[in-house]
Order: C-alpha cells, then sequence, then structure tokens
C-alpha cells in the first residue's frame, strides 16, 4: 500500500491547483538545490515552515518524515567532517575539517528544506491530479501513464510478490544465506515479472475493450483562483529573488 | 435463438493455443442475440477464449466473427463491435486502472467521444442505477473485492452496450455481494451470457445454460440444472432447486 498520509486533510494548499503548486515547488527547491550560501538555504526553511504550517500537517508525521531524510544526512555527518581536508579543527581528541562541517551543515540543511517544500506543495495532491497536472504541464503523455500506472499497480505487484513468498513460506521456505534461498528468490522475482507482464496485457485488453486509442481524457479541469495565482505567483517570485541573490552573494 | 436476432455470432470457429495438440474450440458455431444466457464448462473447456475471440482480443485459426449479420474484419470492425458488447473480466483489478471510481466509469463514454460534462453525469448516473453513487470519489484500489467488481460492471455499462458478456461474476465474492449482484442482473433491460460454475447463480440470472465441453457447445436442460451437490454453509440462505 502507498498510503497518501498527507493528501486528506482540508487545507488551502490541498485545494489548491496541483499544476501552480508543481510549478512553484519546482522553483524553490530547484534555486535551494542549487545554492552555495545559508543565506539562500535559511530563506527557503523558513518558507517552508511557513508553508507546513499553513498545510495544518500533524507535526507528528512531519517529524518523522524528517528523522528518515536525515538518517541518510547523519552519513554525512560521519564522514564529511573526517574527510573533506582544509582547516583543522581540534575537539577534544579528534581533528576534523571546518570546511567538512560547514559542508555537511548545508547539505543538511537543503534536504530538510526540499523534502518540507514537498511535503507542503506536492503530497498535498492525490497522486492521480498530480499525474493530470503534469500532463496539462506539458510533460509527455507517456511519462505522465508510465507515473499513473505505477501508482495504481505497484501495489498489486507487491500482492502477488508477497503471495508467492507465502507459498514458499508455508511450504516450509526459511531464507538463509545459502544457494537455495537465492534461487527461490531468483523464482520468485522471475514469477512475479511474468506475472505483471500478463496483468499488463489483461489490463491492456480491458483498456482497448472500452475505446482506449492511446488519449488519456481527464475529467477534472480546475482553473487556479484568483487567490492561488498570487500565493503561488509570489513563491515563484521569492525563488527568483533567492536566486539572483545566490548569483550576486 | 432466432438468427436475425442475433448481436454477435461465431462461425465454425476453431482455436488451438500454441504448444497444445487438441483445439480449445473445434468448428464451433454459436449466436448471442436477445436474452439471458448461461454458458457453464470444466475448466479449460474453452469458455473465457470464446468470449475473447467474440470480442476480438484473440484471433481464432479457423472461422469467422459476425455482428449483426456481417462478417467482422480487421481491428476497426471489433472497435464498432466493442461499442455495444461489454466484457467484464474475471479479475476486477485488471478492468479498473483508473485512479478513482467515476474516472474509470467515465473512461469508456470518454473514449467513445463524450465530453468531459457528458461523461461525468453518464458515468454518475450508472453509478446512481448500480447504487453505488457513495463510492463515486473513492481510490479505486481501496475498494473492497465486493465492490470492485461491481465499479467494473458499471465500467462497461456506462458504454450503453447492447450485450454483456461476464466472465466468472461470482468468483470470490461473498454471500450479500452475489445477492446484490444477482438483483442488478435481474433488474437490467439489456442482454447478455454469463459464464460461471455457480450452478445456482445462472439459475437465477439465466434463461437458458449451455455447456461449453470438448471444442464444443450444446444446451443444457434447464432441469438438470437442479442436480448438484454443495454445502450449505448459511444454512439460513434460502434456495431454489427448480420445479
Amino acid at each position: 500500500m502507498i498510503p497518501e498520509y498527507f493528501s486528506y486533510t482540508d487545507s488551502f494548499l490541498h485545494k489548491a491547483d496541483p499544476r501552480m503548486k508543481i510549478v512553484s515547488a519546482a522553483c524553490v527547491t530547484g534555486v535551494v538545490a542549487f545554492s552555495r550560501s545559508y543565506s539562500t538555504g535559511i530563506c527557503g526553511l523558513i518558507l517552508a515552515l511557513f508553508l507546513i504550517a499553513l498545510s495544518r500537517f500533524d507535526t507528528g508525521v512531519v517529524v518523522r518524515r524528517l528523522l528518515a531524510v536525515n538518517f541518510f544526512t547523519a552519513f554525512l555527518w560521519l564522514t564529511l567532517p573526517l574527510t573533506y581536508g582544509g582547516e583543522a579543527l581540534t575537539l577534544g581528541f579528534v581533528t576534523v575539517s571546518r570546511q567538512g562541517i560547514a559542508m555537511a551543515a548545508l547539505v543538511t540543511l537543503k534536504a530538510n528544506c526540499i523534502v518540507l517544500i514537498f511535503l507542503a506543495l506536492v503530497s498535498t495532491s492525490p497522486v492521480s491530479s498530480l499525474g493530470h497536472a503534469l500532463r496539462k504541464l506539458g510533460v509527455p503523455e507517456k511519462l505522465c501513464l508510465l507515473f499513473l500506472f505505477s501508482y495504481r499497480y505497484v501495489i498489486v505487484i507487491a500482492q502477488e510478490f508477497q503471495r508467492l513468498l507465502r507459498a514458499a513460506k508455508i511450504r516450509g521456505f526459511i531464507p538463509r544465506t545459502n544457494i537455495h534461498t537465492y534461487r527461490t528468490y531468483a523464482y520468485l522475482f522471475a514469477m512475479t515479472l511474468v506475472k505483471s507482464w500478463n496483468r499488463a496485457h489483461r489490463v491492456q485488453q480491458a483498456m482497448v475493450l472500452r475505446g482506449f486509442n492511446g488519449r488519456f481524457y481527464s475529467m477534472y479541469i480546475q482553473h487556479p483562483t484568483a487567490v492561488e495565482r498570487v500565493f503561488f505567483g509570489g513563491i515563484t517570485l521569492l525563488a527568483v529573488g533567492m536566486a539572483l541573490l545566490e548569483l550576486r552573494g | 435463438m432466432e438468427k436475425e436476432q442475433a448481436v454477435v455470432a461465431i462461425q465454425n470457429v476453431s482455436f488451438t493455443y500454441p504448444g497444445r495438440e487438441y483445439p480449445v474450440l473445434d468448428a464451433m458455431n454459436f449466436s448471442l442475440g436477445k436474452g439471458k444466457v448461461g454458458l457453464i464448462g470444466p475448466n479449460g473447456s474453452g469458455k473465457t477464449t470464446f468470449f475473447h475471440i467474440i470480442m476480438g482480443l484473440l484471433t481464432p485459426g479457423e472461422g469467422k466473427v459476425l455482428f449483426k449479420g456481417s462478417i467482422v474484419q480487421g481491428e476497426k470492425g471489433f472497435q464498432d463491435l466493442r461499442k455495444s458488447v461489454g466484457l467484464l473480466f474475471q479479475d476486477a483489478d485488471d478492468q479498473l486502472f483508473s485512479p478513482t471510481v467515476l474516472e474509470d466509469v467515465a473512461f469508456g463514454p470518454l473514449n467513445l467521444g463524450a465530453s468531459p460534462e457528458e461523461a461525468r453525469k453518464t458515468a454518475q448516473e450508472t453509478l446512481k442505477n448500480l447504487g453505488l453513487r457513495d463510492l463515486e470519489m473513492r481510490v479505486t484500489h481501496r475498494l473492497s473485492g465486493g465492490e470492485k467488481k461491481l465499479v467494473s460492471l458499471a465500467t462497461i455499462l456506462s458504454m450503453q452496450p447492447e450485450l454483456l458478456l461476464l466472465d466468472e461474476p461470482t468468483n470470490n465474492l461473498d454471500q450479500e455481494t452475489r445477492l446484490r449482484l444477482i438483483d442488478i442482473l435481474n433488474g437490467l433491460d439489456l442482454s447478455y451470457a454469463i459464464i460461471s460454475h455457480d450452478w445456482d447463480f445462472l439459475e437465477k440470472t439465466t434463461r437458458e445454460v449451455y455447456v461449453i465441453e470438448k471444442g464444443r457447445i450444446t444446451q443444457c436442460e434447464k432441469a438438470s440444472l437442479h442436480e448438484h451437490h454443495h454445502a450449505h454453509v448459511y444454512g439460513d440462505h434460502p434456495h431454489h432447486h427448480g420445479d
């Protein structure tokens, strides 16, 4: 199951046109991702926290998401200060690199900022609306279909794999580090692949029977309100401003 | 069944799966027109194959498919046929691919050229007729098995077909959904053919029953329908054994 924890509340951000949200999120996160200064990162973080507040998420859920991200940045904190070189800084009995710490801090700041922006702007739309929004933004039809179908069927495929694994387990299969285990897993993966291929074929047949001719029509035509235009236009302008500051500084 | 009534018919159709020695369908003739028909037969007897040949999903080695009296040729011909004949798949997960129920039910009408507003209206109407209006905005993969089956029926009915083919519709359905499906089918002013192993279900939803066996199709006496053995797990559920 892919739980959409974030798309069911009813805030301003949840109701806003997904196209606006995608474009402004892409601008802000793009600028933050390429920035080399703390000021841009901090600007972005303030904006991100503001948007998170606006989205009325449960704080606990947001914190859990951030923990997942910072599990990865923790590795940077373990390696960068020791390996980066540059000015040495002695902390008790270890000598670390000042630039290494600065770099790890910057990456952590940027990563958290980007995740928060995506949580607030992108995860607040159901996947289906995102798919249609991408299509309307001019993303190639095939990529959008791939996106929507992956979302729809990844669960079904996962369930099929679980079914096979259960079937193996009830016949006494216990994974160990041996060739029998590797072979069994290879069979399970291969069988899942075959089954998903067959399912794809059947889904395609079902679509053809209902007159599918390669084009996906959407029923949801949403137009951004004036407030949304101003709000997301403002965010995009802010991103441009941050980019200019970054280029000058 | 009168010949001029037939919506679809197959003539001398033979079909052999690659790598098999014997044909699943052997010079079979059959026509489906007005009426409610059941098809039974052992596993692997070619029931699903028969439906798939009618819909143009499989091409028979020999024989022809006729739609309203004329031979269906090529993909274009089958595209026309598919506007009038709907097929309900065995596995509802194959049939429901749109994110939401409403989008899935509107998919067919949109493909047939309806505007988004018309498609939405048709879809909502169809869902209402089946008593599924509440499911409209639900995400398809989060529906229960029974809901999935009924919604996939809605996705076909929204195309307003003349003839419906149902492939083992009661597979994995609970008693409640099964009874609901019986009600829905009996209330439809529509011709259909049902493949099923569920004798009791066929008895309640169809007028004639045919048997497919060894590549041939024969009419089955309705009287023989009640010669069956089964456990009445739900002891309180009323059960007809015919006259």
